[in-house]
């Protein structure tokens, strides 16, 4: 075994055998090591995290027509560190009647939820944390520490705005929920399997081509999950001030932040592992563990820049426009290409590959094509009954 | 003792530990959150005795469902989150009692079955619980029927619901 084709466990091996060449017992060695690897995998999560917000702030900067951070160092690279040298000497504060226990524990779980998903991560085809055979669920589940952890910032802080947008922020997350998950057995359908690493080798054609339909609802999902805009009715400035983390200062708020980028970038990723092939690309993968590892960094990269595209490019919408277009709109159209998709899958099973490929590529396309044809017809409808008498208005101005 | 009895008995007792807090505490919120705390041990105990789908399927639906809607219902519906009212009424040693009967009875009848002694063995490699599940439950010789019964009646819950809720107009 060589070090630059299995890099983690020839590292492992080495340092077990250095542990146990101390006179340690193997089973306490082996934890060690375990606990070692995601110790490191976290720095190295936390460091890139540093590196997304001068991303998100020059990303941002050029949506907006601006150039961003470009006084602190080389392009203002280092405007994050002294961002966060601001961060952790401003003061901390407690607001009065908080429930400090719950205040304090809200901002750990946030970040939790995010860092604990790259448990399930592919690196590479021989680097991964946990081959869990419920990857797909364990998103979900992470998902639903992170929902906790904002009602408890919400409630604990002792404030209504943070209340009411710790509120909207859940009931975002909750609705969204349901269409995501629907999503996500859109690629174990394909590659009947939940492990992350099954469909990503069972991936020799895209899923994003097979099923596109179902990447789009995936990203639509993760980005209400994310509670970005269009989607960020929680800390809608103008109502509510800042939403669910008003009243943190300093590094609290700052796990909050970092939290919310690192979660995208993680979203990112998971949008490639799940319809673009993870680590996978044209066969570079099996050259070197590294490559992959790049590869699947560039495609996590272009997601987020993608859900970065759409959150400094639409604007924030209402919160019954988004309860309605969850519950009446993205739900029931989750349920019918799952439908579709299993009944494809089970028809075309014995089919030629491209044949597959083509039926499942129209059958998403037509899917889309009637969905939008019915909501068409029903805001239409809407509508005409909301402003019915604007027709007869123009009628009369001609 | 291994590492994984030392693992299990600090599960356990967290779960217990975090149960009786459920009970014993006067905010409800942090009954609420306690509850939460109990959820997830026992979902670390599934973990454990290697159903890592139930584990999971634990979280999803106890922790990012019902507690959920636990703390919603008890901030929608309390006026005041100060509770100085007791928790318990003067029943409680009723209450307790049959607890006590209960959990005697279990172990008692446990004490009976030949399997409560026995180290469970070792899964074998490549064994596949989720799709052994998805098959035991979709097949006609196995629990089919039970599994579309539960179906229908949540279905029937869901249509009730919305009745319930629906503004007539």
């Amino acid at each position: 075994m060589n070090f630059w084709n299995d890099p983690l466990k020839v590292a492992a091996g080495w340092l077990e055998g250095i542990f146990t060449g101390w006179g340690m017992d193997a089973v306490l060695a082996h934890v060690l090591v375990v606990f070692l690897g995601v110790f490191l995998l976290i720095t190295i999560l936390m460091v890139l995290d540093i590196f997304l917000v001068w991303i998100e702030r020059k990303v941002v900067a050029r949506f907006q027509d601006r150039i961003g951070p470009n006084r602190v160092g080389p392009y203002g690279l280092i405007q994050p560190f002294a961002d966060i040298i601001k961060l952790i000497i401003k003061e901390d504060t407690t607001p009065d009647g908080a429930d400090k226990v719950v205040y304090n524990l809200a901002p750990i779980l946030s970040m939790m939820s995010v860092l604990i998903l790259w448990a399930i991560v592919p690196l590479a085809p021989v680097m991964l944390g946990v081959d869990l055979n419920v990857g797909v669920l364990f998103l979900i589940a992470a998902g639903a520490i992170g929902t906790l952890s904002i009602i408890m910032a919400g409630w604990s802080s002792n404030n209504k705005f943070a209340m009411i947008g710790g509120f909207r922020q859940v009931a975002v997350m909750v609705a969204f929920e349901i269409p995501m998950l629907t999503m996500l057995m859109i690629p174990t359908i394909f590659a009947g399997s939940m492990n992350m690493n099954d469909i990503i080798e069972s991936q020799n054609v895209w899923y994003f081509i097979i099923s596109p339909l179902g990447a789009l609802i995936f990203l639509i999902a993760a980005i209400a999950e994310l509670g970005r805009a269009p989607f960020d009715l929680a800390e809608g400035e103008s109502e509510l001030v800042a939403g669910f983390n008003i009243e943190y200062s300093g590094m609290k708020f700052g796990m909050f932040y970092a939290g919310e980028l690192l979660h995208a970038f993680t979203f990112g990723g998971f949008w490639a592992i799940l319809f673009f092939g993870g680590y996978r690309f044209f066969g570079l993968e099996q050259v070197s563990p590294f490559l992959a590892i790049l590869i699947l960094v560039i495609k996590a990269m272009l997601g987020y820049w993608v859900i970065m595209w759409v959150k400094y490019t639409m604007m924030r919408i209402r919160i019954d426009q988004m309860l309605g277009f969850n519950w009446k709109f993205l739900t029931p159209l989750s349920f019918a290409l799952l439908l579709v998709t299993a009944l494809m899958n089970t028809l075309l099973r014995g089919a030629d590959g491209w044949l597959y490929i083509l039926g499942m590529f129209l059958a998403n396309v037509v899917t889309a094509w009637v969905a939008l044809e019915i909501a068409r017809s029903v805001s239409k409808k809407e509508r005409e009954r909301v402003e019915g008498v604007k027709q007869v208005a123009e009628v009369h101005h001609s | 003792m291994t590492g994984e009895q030392i693992i299990f008995l600090i599960v356990a007792l967290f779960t217990l530990g975090s149960a009786l807090m459920v009970v014993t505490t006067r905010n409800l919120i942090h009954a609420a959150l306690w509850l939460v705390a109990t959820l997830f041990g026992v979902a670390v105990i599934y973990a454990l005795l290697n159903a890592g789908f139930m584990a999971v399927v634990q979280v999803v639906v106890y922790i990012g469902a019902i507690a959920i809607l636990f703390i919603f219902a008890v901030m929608l519906t309390r006026k005041d989150l100060r509770d100085n009212t007791p928790q318990t009424n003067k029943n409680w040693w009723a209450g307790a009692l049959v607890a006590a009967l209960t959990f005697v009875g279990l172990v008692f009848t446990l004490q009976s079955w030949s399997g409560f002694s026995k180290t469970a063995s070792a899964v074998p490699l490549g064994f596949d619980a989720i799709s052994q599940l998805g098959e035991q439950l979709t097949s006609p010789t196995a629990y089919v029927l039970p599994f579309e019964v539960a179906s229908v009646l949540l279905l029937a819950a869901l249509v009730g619901a919305v009745y319930v809720a629906f503004n007539k107009k």
